[in-house]
């Protein structure tokens, strides 16, 4: 029905469009683009950026329990590298013509996704080491790829990104060491944390590829360059040594080494509950909309005050120039 | 109260990253005013030392040229190979002048 829509100079010009991106060459913002590019692209990057900002509060529940100094600062530097990151991708989904009050409405108003990883709740000291080493482990092993996205400013985002990204894994891997090298209690802290953290990390790369609807555009668009199934087994075999190092168990009794596939077969996903928390079931949606909800309308006086100033000073300036200019 | 609804403008972020460098697109970000912009500015584009210096210039007051007319601006330079010292074909005496 799109096809039908289109005037033969459109035609001509999403043909060169193709031809342009399957070259590797980029894409910029006031380059003529296909609308459904457009649109995928503002879905995508949004997403991202949501996913950042309300990543910062399952992690920014612990800044204030973190158990020495040094902890709370390591906590406290990544929480606000991730509201560096939804400003990055903010500002590059602007690049196409959504406004920020916009994308933050259609989040508020629960029309927007972000990663339904949030949702779980972060219990125990050992989830900041579960996060960082597989939330965050797993994120980076999706954002690789996209610092070669064929949208500029994505890719730019991406790359800065990921960047600052290793760190938040590596202090995470950490957190965790050190509890596996603790007491029994504490070994028994970060087994728990790694229980509940293994399944929803592994649902973080999407459906299977057969069920994912819009993998096969983004791959032609350059904007998605692995399946999420493979991206998901790489992730796998990443992390099953870094598990054994640990001297932890993932909690998965099907999960063996292929030597046929070179790879390591896990247990099935329970797609279900990925489904489920989506549509908003997870042990905290409700919760972490509520906190972003409050946090805009709490700082609305803030906006609105900071707006009044600048005005105010602006008028003044003027004031002062015309004056003087009188004299 | 009133609200107003209005959105801090958008401001274009350019830093230097060590000097004798020149300033580079790094990204934009919103603010009220040019000191909130240059604060902002701090804050997400350089947690670890990446400048020496910020510019924060309001988007709108930027002029940008426009891919339409990529072909006037820039081709007219694609057939003017003898500004490139190429194509000046000299002695092999002198030719890593
Ligand atoms: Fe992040
Ligand atoms: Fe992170």
């Amino acid at each position: 029905m799109k096809i039908a829509r289109m005037s033969p100079v459109e035609m001509n010009l999403e043909a060169r469009f193709d031809a342009y991106v399957a070259e590797e060459k980029k894409i910029e913002p006031k380059d003529w683009m296909p609308d459904a590019y457009r649109k995928t692209l503002i879905r995508q990057i949004s997403q991202h950026a949501h996913s950042e900002i309300v990543g910062m509060l399952p992690e920014g529940n612990w800044i204030s329990r973190a158990p020495s100094l040094k902890r709370k600062a390591i906590l406290l530097a990544k929480v606000q590298d991730e509201a560096g990151h939804g400003l990055y991708l903010y500002s590059a989904a602007e690049t196409l013509g959504v406004t920020r009050d916009q994308m933050l409405q259609d989040l508020h108003a629960g029309k927007a996704k972000y990663s339904s990883i949030f949702n779980y709740p972060t219990l125990t000291w050992a989830d900041m080491g579960a996060v960082g080493w597989l939330v965050d482990g797993a994120a980076i092993m999706n954002q690789v790829p996209l610092c070669k996205c064929s949208y500029g400013p994505y890719a730019r985002a991406m790359v800065r990104v990921c960047k600052e990204e290793s760190f938040h894994q590596r202090q995470g891997f950490q957190v965790m060491l050190n509890l596996a090298q603790g007491t029994p209690e504490q070994k028994a802290m970060a087994q728990d944390a790694l229980n509940r953290w293994w399944w929803p990390s592994l649902m973080m790369f999407g459906p299977s590829d057969a069920d994912s609807p819009h993998s096969a555009q983004s791959m032609k668009w350059n904007i998605k360059r692995f399946s999420n199934d493979e991206l998901r087994q790489r992730f796998v075999d990443m992390t099953v040594p870094q598990a054994e190092l640990l001297g932890l168990t993932l909690p998965d009794p099907d999960l063996k080494w292929n030597e046929a596939r070179g790879h390591y077969d896990f247990g099935a996903i329970n797609w279900d509950e990925f489904y489920n928390v989506i549509k908003g079931n997870g042990p905290c949606n409700k919760e972490r909309l509520g906190a972003r909800v409050k946090a805009y309308n709490d700082g609305a006086w803030v906006r609105d005050a900071a707006n009044a100033y600048a005005t105010k000073e602006a008028t003044r300036q003027k004031n002062a120039n015309a004056s003087t200019h009188a004299a | 109260m009133s609200e107003s609804k209005q959105e801090w403008p958008l401001w274009e972020v350019f830093i230097r990253s060590r000097q004798g460098l020149g300033h580079k697109h790094a990204g934009s970000l919103h603010a009220a005013d040019a000191q909130m912009a240059m604060q902002n500015a701090r804050d997400v584009y350089t947690r670890r030392q990446e400048g020496v210096s910020i510019w924060v210039v309001p988007a709108e007051a930027i002029t940008a040229s426009s891919p339409d007319d990529k072909d006037v601006l820039f081709d007219p330079a694609n057939d003017k190979v003898y500004r490139h010292p190429t194509f000046y074909k000299l002695p092999d005496e002198v030719n890593n002048m």
